[in-house]
């Protein structure tokens, strides 16, 4: 081998220099990305450090106590139930066939780019100022008082794109000609949507609303002034004992309450519900993700 | 996706006349929500906002005494300085991690990490605001006191922290997709001339995708402009003009937040905070459109 093809393989001072620049830029985005997940382990296993104390399945299924220096939290975690539920039935309906509208039926023109602008702009709308609204609006407009059905209609209409954004994906990944196979056997839009359109899309459609869940159980500004309330006792153990036209407890306005308004509250409360709402979420949020790498893996086009 | 539209509906079953009519009403909801929103918030505040309030001085005025008894002041500009620096600082700490793991999960990641990089992200998005704030009570407090010797811990750079962790999964999942959407060609034809990866992702990724990164921080700032329970519990809660990042600060947001509880239905102190809700709904609105009209830039291009 001659020293000219030699020269030509080997490295040269400015490639060198390349890939070492390479190596460092790779290592320092590795850090970088790395370093979101600290703050992720860090505050799950800080709060869990903290709330072990005072972590029991009694701590769920007791009351608040001595002006909620004490106790535990069921009347919060049962009120946070009840306006998540009361909310998914309203939201679900709407979300989903808006998405349907604007996958399905919409054309191509600038009153479904204003419909599409609307959603962002609803998803982009500061939670206070949906606070607002859902005072002006629900409580003294429509009359329903500071109650369960305001404060969840309050959390419906903000959670609303979570849910219209992953069903149109849903429903975008359901191919063309499923549609076209069921319109040239006679089948009316509608009989396709709900024969073929749909039954293809449940799975994206599911995971959109268990994301709107997750949403709406940690929001704390929306429900403060249309619902939730500092203090309220309810029977133990009955999941009945709300009626949703009057107000309710909240785990996130709880945590707000004990950790800002109560002095000398019993150290570990707090963090024992941090832990809870936060564990509720993620849970929540895992099932989702889970769900969806599960129908990924199956999927059947 | 409306090739095969049917053009008869003169021929279809009343039931489906009924769900197509549900459905176009459903499309059209979110159109209608907003535009409520804006109304139901001005219905309130309009009142004073005509007649009474002093715009010029609610908009440069730090003098914010609205419970004073002989000398009532609504001046918000401390306010609206307190939101707008505590989202840049937030910016200044969200921005470098946020576009720097867009490009790592992007371009540097083997798939399998890049989807536990975007699980750990999802989970990061998913914590409810309110126990961010009180992460910044409890945790962040006892860091900023001990490293920076402050008496009080729950300052301007408290709430930034909280807000930059709270927009960097909104910044890293729009900066991702701008960096998607760069066509492949373009990172073929750079590796052809021997570029390595970080050559191609700064001198062709980086001012192809400019528009979409500049969405995601528009996108991120919107989030944190909005964001309520972290600044109200993290920031220090008081009035005035910062001089630092260690100084206590209070946003228009904690500000509705903290007084809309304690103040009389109709008042003027009532109203002014509905004219503050008008002013954030303004300001995310104008960012949310100005993200958006960017990003279809890109689009049609």
């Amino acid at each position: 081998m001659n020293t000219d093809t030699q020269a030509m393989f080997t490295e040269t001072a400015i490639s060198r220099q390349k890939r070492h620049i390479e190596n460092v830029m790779r290592i320092f985005l590795l850090v970088i990305t790395s370093m979101m997940i600290i703050p992720l382990l860090l505050i799950i296993g800080y709060l869990l450090y903290k709330a072990l104390p005072v972590l029991s399945l009694e701590f769920l299924f007791t009351n608040p106590k001595d002006n909620m220096r004490a106790g535990g939290l069921w009347a919060p975690f049962l009120g946070t139930i009840y306006l998540v539920v009361v909310s998914l039935l309203v939201s679900a309906p709407i979300g989903v066939f808006a998405a349907v509208y604007l996958n399905e039926y919409a054309r191509e023109n600038w009153f479904t780019r204003i419909t599409n602008l609307a959603v962002v702009n609803l998803a982009g709308v500061p939670s206070i100022v949906h606070a607002l609204f859902g005072v002006g609006a629900f409580v003294l407009f429509a009359g329903l008082g500071e109650s369960i059905l305001a404060a969840s209609l309050t959390l419906a209409i903000m959670t609303l794109p979570v849910i219209i954004a992953s069903t149109t994906e849903a429903l975008k990944a359901v191919p063309m000609s499923f549609r076209e196979a069921c319109w040239n056997l006679g089948a009316t839009r509608w009989q396709t949507i709900r024969r073929i359109v749909l039954p293809n899309s449940i799975s994206g459609i599911l995971t959109g609303v268990i994301l709107q869940v997750s949403r709406a159980a940690g929001e704390t500004a929306p429900i403060m002034f249309t619902g939730a309330v500092f203090y309220k006792a309810i029977a133990e153990g009955d999941i009945f004992a709300y009626n949703i036209t009057e107000q309710c407890m909240a785990l996130s306005l709880h945590l707000f309450t004990i950790s800002t308004q109560v002095p000398d509250v019993t150290e570990g409360i707090p963090y024992g519900t941090a832990i809870v709402l936060v564990g509720t979420v993620l849970l929540v949020n895992a099932a989702s993700i889970v769900l969806r790498v599960y129908l990924r893996t199956r999927k059947k086009w | 996706m409306n090739i095969l539209r049917k053009k008869s509906t003169a021929n279809l079953p009343f039931s489906e006349t009924v769900i197509e009519l549900f459905i176009r009403l459903c499309g059209i909801s979110s159109i209608i929500f907003v535009f409520g929103i804006f109304f139901f918030v001005f219905r309130e505040g309009a009142d004073f906002l005509f007649n009474g309030l002093d715009l010029k001085e609610f908009l440069t005025s730090v003098e914010w005494q609205p419970t004073s008894l002989n000398n009532k002041r609504y001046g918000a500009l401390a306010l609206i300085v307190g939101t707008f620096s505590v989202t840049a600082l937030a910016m200044c700490i969200a921005v470098p991690f946020g576009l720097g793991a867009a490009i790592f999960v992007s371009e540097f990641c083997s798939p399998k990490l890049r989807e536990t990089f975007k699980i750990i992200i999802e989970l990061l998005a998913a914590i409810p605001s309110v126990v961010w704030g009180f992460i910044g009570l409890t945790l962040m407090n006892q860091l900023i006191i001990a490293v920076f010797n402050v008496p009080i811990g729950l300052t301007m750079l408290n709430g930034s922290i909280m807000l930059a962790l709270m927009s960097v999964p909104i910044i890293v999942s729009i900066a991702e997709d701008a960096l998607k959407a760069v066509p492949d060609s373009y990172r073929e034809a750079a590796e052809a001339l021997g570029a390595t990866r970080w050559q191609v992702v700064y001198r062709v990724l980086l001012p192809a995708a400019k528009n979409g990164l500049l969405a995601a921080v528009l996108l991120g700032a919107a989030r944190s402009i909005g964001e309520t329970m972290a600044v109200l519990m993290a920031t220090g809660h008081s009035v005035n003009i910062p001089s630092g990042p260690l100084s206590w600060i209070r946003t228009l947001t904690a500000t509705i937040a903290a007084e809309l509880g304690e103040v009389a239905r109709g008042g003027e102190h009532y109203q002014v905070l509905f004219i503050i809700g008008i002013l954030l709904f303004t300001i995310t609105f104008v960012v949310n459109l100005i993200a958006d009209l960017v990003i279809k830039g890109i689009r049609q291009e």
